[in-house]
């Protein structure tokens, strides 16, 4: 008896170490992601990584100066479709739904969520790319966009519904009408939550590679206007990294740790902004 | 939509007499009744609920039409492979552009072992880890490490590629495979050349891209387990393990079991990562050392410049296979959180 | 319509009967409805102007529904429906366009409910939504309905700081202030100080007797000695039924129905 009490005890305390090495394997893994690029990123990286555009392939020196506007311009196409109608559609479904429609919608919601990004990526090409002929920043932004719909709708609804329902009996009590007291009331209740969502929508979309294979393309130049093929620092990285070329895996480290830092600051402000709501799974 | 005018422009055709002597009426009479259903409907758009609805219903419908045309397209764009080959496609093994004979088994199978691989890997780390973080460390450092975690999921999927072809492949290669190799080499699924890329790759890389979400759910499951249901096992002398793993795990079994299911769902679309360290090489092999292909990879690699009609049609087709898969995967993720939410706090 | 011969609820047999009093508002059979099930039965009473009426009674008896029966708030919930006769100084007040009833019937809630504004906009909320968007006429309104309100000399100073710097005390005469700037006839208030201290409270029913010179007060309370302190006339309700409705002294002293005596004297509650 004694000895099985023992064995008892020893299992529970090796057990729990042994959970206790699993945590910190995974905390572990991401310090070590981050270490390795700041690493080898961090020696990579100088001045000309964002001033000047990338060399002719087998040359050394060069930079990305082009992906960076690629992606900042590829991002603001991204929001100008999905933060509206993901908006919308939130404050549809917390404010103004009605039952059966509002089930229709949030499965539907959820459905495009767990579309992968790569179909997402052939959605963009049949619409876009096809009847242009050719890749374009357009389709591009098309594909982020859609991409950034179902989170957007999904942290606006959760974002009003955390309003409390005495804030909304107070405006109507006051003699104002349903949608002013959404507008002028609740939504601006709401916003820091609503704002916070879309600035982790849009910092996951941001690190997209899949989706701009195939409309994006990309573009050793600058790509001037909306419907020429741009690069962008996420498959800039792919095609370095794939390369044969000793310089470009250094400048895929460089860039690596650009695009990492932009996606972990942008994670780490918003969520401390709203510490503890935003969770992983909803992302 | 009740209320909404229906027609708010005046019927042409339709007098305002009545059985009013016509002679007594004013001429403005008439102009006052339309006056009158204009202002009426000025009057509703300007209260505005009306509009706030419609424009946000609209949206609302927009995202219906959009996911709607995403399948239309998808299909009506790959209608040739369903032709030549019909549901054989499913079964081919072959790969050949230039002789246009296509089979999707090669990357199903990727994909399915594959992503098998990374919950094999990572359910356990990641219960494990939960389990840690719910039970063991205090509140602080618990939602200090989950927050650290939580981050892993927010990584690009490109970076963990990078991370993967120089940092994992060579290790796999140099050290891993060769100690597997020597120590459990006569099982099937340890033998042949060692590349680095491959399946195992592929599967260790998507384990740890999957963890921070089996990880986040479960510990908020195993948090919400009610504890009294401890308690009542730490009651009756079990040790504070086994009242976990006898007593509080199962209670949150379905909860963790929904978070594997969403884990896989993300394992089976993710692309970047797995193209970069699988090895690209369309053959199905018993070995975890030998290279493969998966669905969401070969259409990263080939469509861009696919030969023909059929191959990129054939490409489409495949990621309508993918889209079929995550649909399920999703379905399925929905029944189990369904089930728990019926029964409440029961078994 | 009420017809002037019927018998006045104030009047005891055999008492002189009040000073004449107006009417404000003149509830005849009213039925409440959540969905199938029924809250209130039949109400009938007369809610005297520019006085306060206290609505006592247990919890869950209908006091606060009938209140929101007043200002239509019910109209946010689906399957919710009043049937019967509300009369707002002889205007139907169940079919009145409600932005404009709203006007003319404010609340404040039970738990203050400041917006996430400063303590301007908040006060300047129901003029600014309803049009009114000159700041020297904002200005004046949001100033007059502070010192109604009691509050005017504690915040003149922070109007621009938030309104939730403030104590719930506070918070809760900010709502009255609120409630005030449209200049509403009647004030419906539902159990304003049940979340207050009693200082906060003592404040609070203070300006009430202020107001009711400028203003109808409905109050609802599950405070008894409140009811007593500050109503005129006291109404009951019981199960969703109105049991009795008369002068608070009466209710107090010499009630007619026996469930009143019983509350009163604390056999239930």
């Amino acid at each position: 008896m004694a000895s099985r009490n023992t064995w008892r005890k020893f299992l529970n305390a090796f057990m729990f170490s042994l959970t206790g090495l699993c945590a910190f394997t995974a905390v572990g893994f991401l310090f070590f992601i981050l270490g390795y690029l700041l690493w080898n990123g961090g020696r990579a990286l100088n001045w000309a990584f964002f001033t000047h555009l990338p060399t002719p392939v087998g040359e050394a020196g060069g930079g990305m100066a082009n992906a960076l506007v690629g992606s900042a311009k590829l991002l603001l196409l991204a929001s100008l479709v999905g933060v509206p109608m993901g908006f919308l559609g939130g404050v549809y479904l917390a404010e103004f739904g009605g039952r059966t429609f509002s089930f229709f919608v949030r499965y539907t919601t959820d459905l495009l969520n767990g579309v992968p990004s790569i179909v997402m990526g052939i959605f963009a090409y049949t619409v876009v790319v096809l009847p242009m002929r050719h890749f374009s920043t357009l389709a591009g932004g098309l594909a982020l966009g859609v991409m950034m719909i179902p989170i957007a709708v999904r942290s606006t609804e959760e974002s009003l519904r955390t309003v409390p329902q005495t804030l909304r009996e107070g405006a109507l009590a006051l003699g104002a009408s349903k949608w002013k007291t959404v507008a002028s009331v609740v939504v601006p209740a709401a916003i820091r939550g609503i704002v916070t969502g879309f600035v982790l929508d849009l910092a996951r979309v941001a690190g997209e590679t899949a989706p701009l294979l195939f409309t994006a393309f990309s573009n050793r130049f600058w790509s001037l206007g909306w419907n020429q093929p741009t690069a962008s620092l996420p498959v800039m990285i792919y095609t370095y990294a794939i390369a044969p070329y000793e310089d470009w895996h250094r400048q895929a480290w460089a860039a690596g740790l650009v695009l990492l830092l932009l996606v972990l600051v942008a994670n780490i402000g918003a969520r401390l902004l709203v510490t503890g709501r935003m969770s992983v799974h909803q992302v | 939509m009740p209320g909404f005018p229906k027609k708010w422009w005046p019927k042409k055709s339709r007098p305002l007499r009545r059985s009013i002597n016509m002679a007594s009426l004013p001429i403005t009479v008439e102009r006052a009744g339309l006056e009158h259903r204009a202002r009426n409907f000025l009057r509703r758009l300007r209260s505005g609920d009306e509009i706030a609805h419609l424009i946000t219903l609209l949206a609302a419908a927009g995202i219906l039409l959009v996911t709607g045309l995403l399948i239309y397209e998808l299909f009506a764009n790959s209608p040739l492979p369903r032709q030549k080959f019909g549901w054989a496609f499913l079964a081919g093994r072959t790969w050949d552009p230039v002789m246009e004979n296509f089979g999707a088994l090669p990357f199903i199978y990727g994909t399915v072992v594959s992503s098998a691989l990374a919950l094999l890997l990572a359910v356990p780390l990641g219960v494990g880890a939960a389990i840690f973080l719910s039970e063991l460390a205090p509140p602080g450092i618990s939602n200090a490490l989950t927050f650290v975690i939580e981050l892993l999921a927010a990584v690009p999927s490109v970076i963990y590629g990078l991370l993967g072809i120089f940092v994992l492949v060579p290790t796999l290669r140099t050290v891993v495979q060769p100690f597997l190799k020597t120590t459990l080499g006569f099982l099937p699924l340890f033998q042949g050349p060692m590349f680095g890329v491959g399946m195992l790759a592929a599967g260790v890389v998507l384990a740890i891209m999957i963890i921070p979400f089996i990880i986040s759910i479960s510990r908020e499951v195993l948090l919400a387990v009610p504890v009294a249901q401890r308690e009542a096992a730490l009651a009756v002398g079990a040790t504070r393990w086994e009242a976990t793993w006898r007593v509080v795990v199962p209670f949150a079994r379905a909860g963790i079991l929904a978070s594997v299911f969403l884990a896989l769902g993300r394992a089976l679309g993710e692309t970047m990562a797995v193209t970069m360290v699988i090895g690209n090489d369309p053959r199905i092999s018993a070995s975890l050392f030998a290279p493969g292909y998966s669905i969401a990879a070969v259409i990263a690699n080939e469509f861009a410049e696919a030969t023909s009609d059929l191959h990129l049609q054939v490409l489409i087709e495949l990621g309508l296979v993918l889209f079929f898969l995550t649909i399920v995967i999703n379905a399925l993720t929905r029944l189990v959180i369904l089930s728990t939410t019926g029964r409440g706090t029961a078994h | 319509m009420i017809k002037a011969t019927e018998e006045s609820p104030y009047l005891e047999p055999g008492v002189a009967p009040l000073a004449r009093v107006d009417i404000k508002l003149r509830v005849a059979g009213l039925n409440f409805y959540y969905g199938a099930k029924q809250a209130l039965y039949n109400i009938s009473l007369q809610i005297p102007a520019k006085r306060i009426t206290a609505l006592i009674g247990p919890s869950g008896c209908g006091k606060s529904t009938f209140l929101r029966t007043l200002n239509r708030m019910y109209e946010t919930l689906p399957h919710a429906r009043a049937e019967g006769k509300v009369l707002l100084d002889d205007e139907d007040l169940l079919s009145m366009h409600v932005v404009s009833l709203r006007r003319r019937v404010g609340m404040v809630f039970q738990k203050s409910n400041p917006f996430p504004k400063s303590i301007f906009d908040n006060v300047a909320y129901g003029l600014w939504v309803n049009g009114t968007r000159r700041k020297a006429a904002l200005a004046e309104a949001v100033e007059r309905s502070l010192r109604r309100a009691a509050l005017w000399d504690e915040v003149k100073d922070q109007l621009h700081k938030s309104a939730y710097a403030l104590s719930g005390g506070q918070q809760q005469r900010l709502c009255i202030a609120r409630a005030l700037a449209v200049d509403p006839e009647v004030l419906l208030l539902d159990e304003p100080c049940s979340a207050l201290d009693p200082i906060a409270t003592a404040k609070i029913e203070e300006l009430l007797f202020d107001l009711k010179e400028t203003c109808t007060i409905i109050i609802v309370t599950h405070n008894m000695q409140q009811a007593a302190r500050v109503a005129n006339v006291t109404g009951f309700f019981l199960l969703g039924r109105l049991i009795e409705f008369n002068k608070t002294e009466i209710i107090f002293k010499t009630p007619a129905k026996k469930e009143t005596e019983d509350y009163i004297t604390g056999r239930f509650g």
